[in-house]
């Protein structure tokens, strides 16, 4: 008797954790018999205003398509998880990646392959050139669609302009301007004058950006498959001397140099914080995650110098893993379509995704770069503009400037690792008086190569 | 009298003689009826759970990465087999001499720091005659606070802007305000007081209730001979403690070769890594490229550093058993 009811005590335990662990797996249709589509939308920590907005246009986009049921899926691109959750397989079915991880992603065959749906969907010759080359491999096969492209610009606190006696309106437009502007900010306001991002592999990514400014090359496509890490170069050296002089010289950097895109971003939004340099597509997130006051933000373009100069652009690629089934597969283009490509091809689409945004208070007319020709992109910016709410007066210097700088992408080997070479390099010249920027620079140099003979 | 004069006795006692009815019973024949009969069947169902839990999320993944050490993969494309090749590459890599020193030097400092200050103030927590309970609580006090929490917390503490809270601190006594977490020289130091703080509560519970233990006639025999009570901490409190000294002492080796928390969140391993720890480099192989890391070196290391660890742990087990044993 006894030992019976043990035994029935230890099965019911046994179902019991069988059970949890079942609860661990995940379904693909819910009980209505509608297809989940899980789907990348917002960083965590954006707000209520965000998800409202989104409900909007999911609504929407489930009234057009009643068979698929759109889950929303909190999605932040950064290194660390990114890889996890690329290696775990917990991605959504749709998501975003950067281009500079695309032509590896898609090499890995990591991506799904979409050539025939964005020929079926008749705007396949509408992409920027440059811009569809970074979805495709050798025979011309399309992985994804380009839905967004950026510029780096600098970016400025208007409130810490006025506080320190210089006209928000005229931001500098050199980098020994940026120099004596930071300064004063610094003096008049005890605040960082200028920052820059160093963690994360985002001090590289900057680090580079200022680099390009100056004319600097950082890495040289050999066209066989192999690269020459050129990092020790003259614009890399001019940007660390640079740096060096801001927080040694003249004490303007403040006293955080451990900042990585977050970091930054709060610090800026926190009014701690002069200028910056990021992607022109800031601001959406400094509003709405940051809680920033639009009437304090200000942007306009990356000064560059000498002939060479240009400025880093990105972007981000909405795609799908290879793993999902043809009926994911068909759902994810079709949302990708809705979502990311019609707003920016058709009046009804544009507005009607503009006026959700605007309605929720989220911001609309944030500066982007073209993805598709600039035709086409000048149309859609005439669509949406009565319901831009964004300071466009604010962010004139980066309008008027951007389209006469000549754009340049991220290096393509071994992008991230190398990143976070020169993470250390920037970390030493700000927090080390006596560091020696040449010994830096030829040790960040050689270590880069070897990764790039190792891949 | 002390509690060291019984175990020769119990261990004289052992091992017992097995009565005289179980003697048969070894000597029949099992088969599954009396297997099941004689509660076979309920033990393994009982423990099925946990034999399912451990094999599912400890033993597999223990086993799958001592086999991903000798592989190359990014998880999604087929593994390739490469022999000692990411053992040698991460004996190569110049970053993981900087990682062992940065680690030995973390534990070096937690030492310094962490295993003299508890003890102190376990002795002087034990000394007190009122109150004794609202200061163990105090002092526990940070080990409830969420590590990561605790860690942000520090980090706005350590700003190192003369209006930061340990800078003006550090103002009432004319010190100038220092950079923490903002210089190599200073950050790993700075992230070892958080940590010491961090724990100090948990070894102060384990040296006061060793401190118990203490039998109070030797401070009274000590007291009669005219012992103070530093001389009375150095010739009764300290050697009667020497077996959790040392517990303590192994167990925070054990825990500092595996610093992590602190590193990755106060410094992100910077500046120029001055705060790459071991477990920190394991995760940049892992992790750093978004593309999928190096798995294979971050699983080669890991075997290391479980080596290292298998060791020390053996080295506890071994002194353990010998400290119990006298």
């Amino acid at each position: 008797m006894k030992s019976a009811a043990k035994v029935a005590i230890a099965s019911f335990a046994a179902l019991a954790l069988a059970g949890t662990l079942a609860g661990c797996g995940t379904g693909s249709g819910d009980e209505s018999g509608k297809l989940e589509l899980r789907v990348a939308t917002f960083p965590p920590g954006a707000d209520q205003a965000a998800y409202d907005a989104f409900a909007v246009q999911e609504k929407q986009f489930e009234k057009l398509n009643p068979d698929i049921d759109v889950i929303g899926v909190e999605y932040e691109w950064k290194a660390p998880t990114f890889a996890a959750q690329l290696a775990g397989g917990s991605l959504p079915d749709v998501f975003t990646v950067p281009f500079t991880d695309t032509k590896t992603l898609l090499e890995n065959g990591q991506l799904m392959d979409v050539t025939k749906e964005v020929k079926d969907l008749g705007y396949a010759d509408k992409f920027n050139p440059i811009i569809i080359g970074e979805v495709q491999d050798d025979d011309g096969n399309i992985f994804g669609f380009p839905r967004q492209a950026y510029a780096m610009g600098l970016h400025y606190n208007r409130d810490l302009f006025t506080a320190a006696g210089l006209d928000p309106d005229q931001p500098p437009t050199t980098w020994e301007e940026v120099r004596a502007d930071a300064k004063a900010i610094a003096e008049k306001t005890g605040k960082a004058g200028y920052a820059t991002m160093t963690m994360g592999n985002t001090g590289g990514w900057q680090l580079t950006a200022q680099s390009i400014s100056r004319g600097a090359e950082m890495q040289k496509d050999n066209g066989d498959g192999s690269y020459t890490s050129t990092l020790n170069n003259d614009g890399t050296k001019a940007t660390l001397e640079y740096f060096h002089d801001l927080r040694w010289e003249d004490d303007s950097m403040g006293d955080n140099f451990l900042l990585d895109w977050g970091s930054i971003n709060q610090e800026f939004a926190a009014g701690n914080l002069g200028m910056y340099t990021s992607g022109s597509d800031v601001y959406t997130a400094l509003v709405r995650d940051f809680s920033m006051k639009p009437e304090q933000y200000g942007l306009t373009v990356i000064p560059t110098e000498g002939a060479d100069a240009g400025v880093l652009g990105g972007g981000d690629i909405a795609v799908m893993s290879p793993k999902i089934d043809d009926a994911h597969k068909a759902a994810g283009v079709k949302w990708i379509d809705w979502y990311y490509m019609q707003k920016l091809l058709n009046k009804d689409a544009a507005q009607a995704d503009a006026k959700a945004l605007a309605d929720s208070d989220q911001a609309v007319g944030t500066p982007v770069l073209p993805v598709l020709d600039k035709a086409t992109y000048d149309q859609q910016q005439e669509w949406i503009k009565p319901y831009v709410n964004v300071p466009t007066d604010q962010m004139a210097g980066f309008f008027n400037g951007i389209f006469d700088q000549k754009p340049v992408g991220e290096f393509k080997g071994q992008t991230q690792p190398i990143y976070g070479l020169l993470d250390n390099v920037i970390q030493a010249v700000l927090t080390d008086e006596n560091a020696d920027v040449d010994a830096l620079l030829t040790k960040a140099d050689s270590d880069a190569q070897a990764l790039l003979d190792g891949q | 009298m002390t509690v060291t004069d019984h175990p020769p006795v119990v261990r004289d006692a052992l091992p017992p003689e097995p009565p005289a009815s179980v003697a048969p019973r070894r000597r029949r024949k099992r088969n599954p009826a009396t297997w099941v009969r004689g509660g076979g069947l309920s033990n393994l169902i009982f423990l099925a759970p946990m034999l399912i839990v451990f094999t599912v999320f400890s033993w597999s993944p223990i086993v799958q990465s001592v086999i991903m050490s000798f592989q190359k993969t990014n998880l999604v494309q087929p593994a390739t087999w490469v022999g000692l090749d990411n053992f040698e590459r991460v004996l190569s890599d110049p970053n993981l001499g900087t990682a062992i020193v940065n680690t030995l030097y973390f534990a070096f400092l937690a030492l310094l720091f962490g295993f003299p200050i508890p003890l102190f103030l376990a002795v002087l927590m034990s000394e007190v005659k009122r109150g004794k309970g609202l200061y163990s609580a105090l002092a526990y006090m940070p080990v409830v606070i969420p590590p990561v929490v605790a860690v942000l917390l520090w980090k706005v503490f350590y700003d190192a802007s003369p209006n930061g809270v340990f800078n003006t601190m550090l103002g009432w006594v004319g010190i100038p305000p220092q950079p923490w977490l903002q210089s190599a020289a200073t950050a790993m130091p700075s992230l070892v007081i958080e940590a010491t703080w961090a724990a100090a509560g948990g070894s102060i519970i384990i040296y006061l209730a060793a401190l118990i233990s203490v039998p109070p006639e030797l401070y009274d025999a000590a007291e009669v001979d005219g012992a103070g009570i530093w001389r009375k901490v150095w010739h009764v409190t300290l050697p009667q403690l020497r077996g959790v000294l040392f517990i303590m002492l192994i167990l925070q080796i054990i825990a500092t070769s595996q610093v992590f928390l602190e590193p990755y969140l106060f410094t992100g391993g910077g500046p120029n890594n001055a705060t790459l720890t071991i477990l920190l480099l394991i995760y940049r192989y892992a992790f750093q490229n978004s593309l999928g890391g190096d798995y294979g070196e971050a699983t080669a290391l890991s075997l290391m550093l479980a080596i290292f660890l298998g060791l020390m742990s053996w080295a506890y087990f071994k002194l353990t058993e010998r400290w119990s044993t006298n």
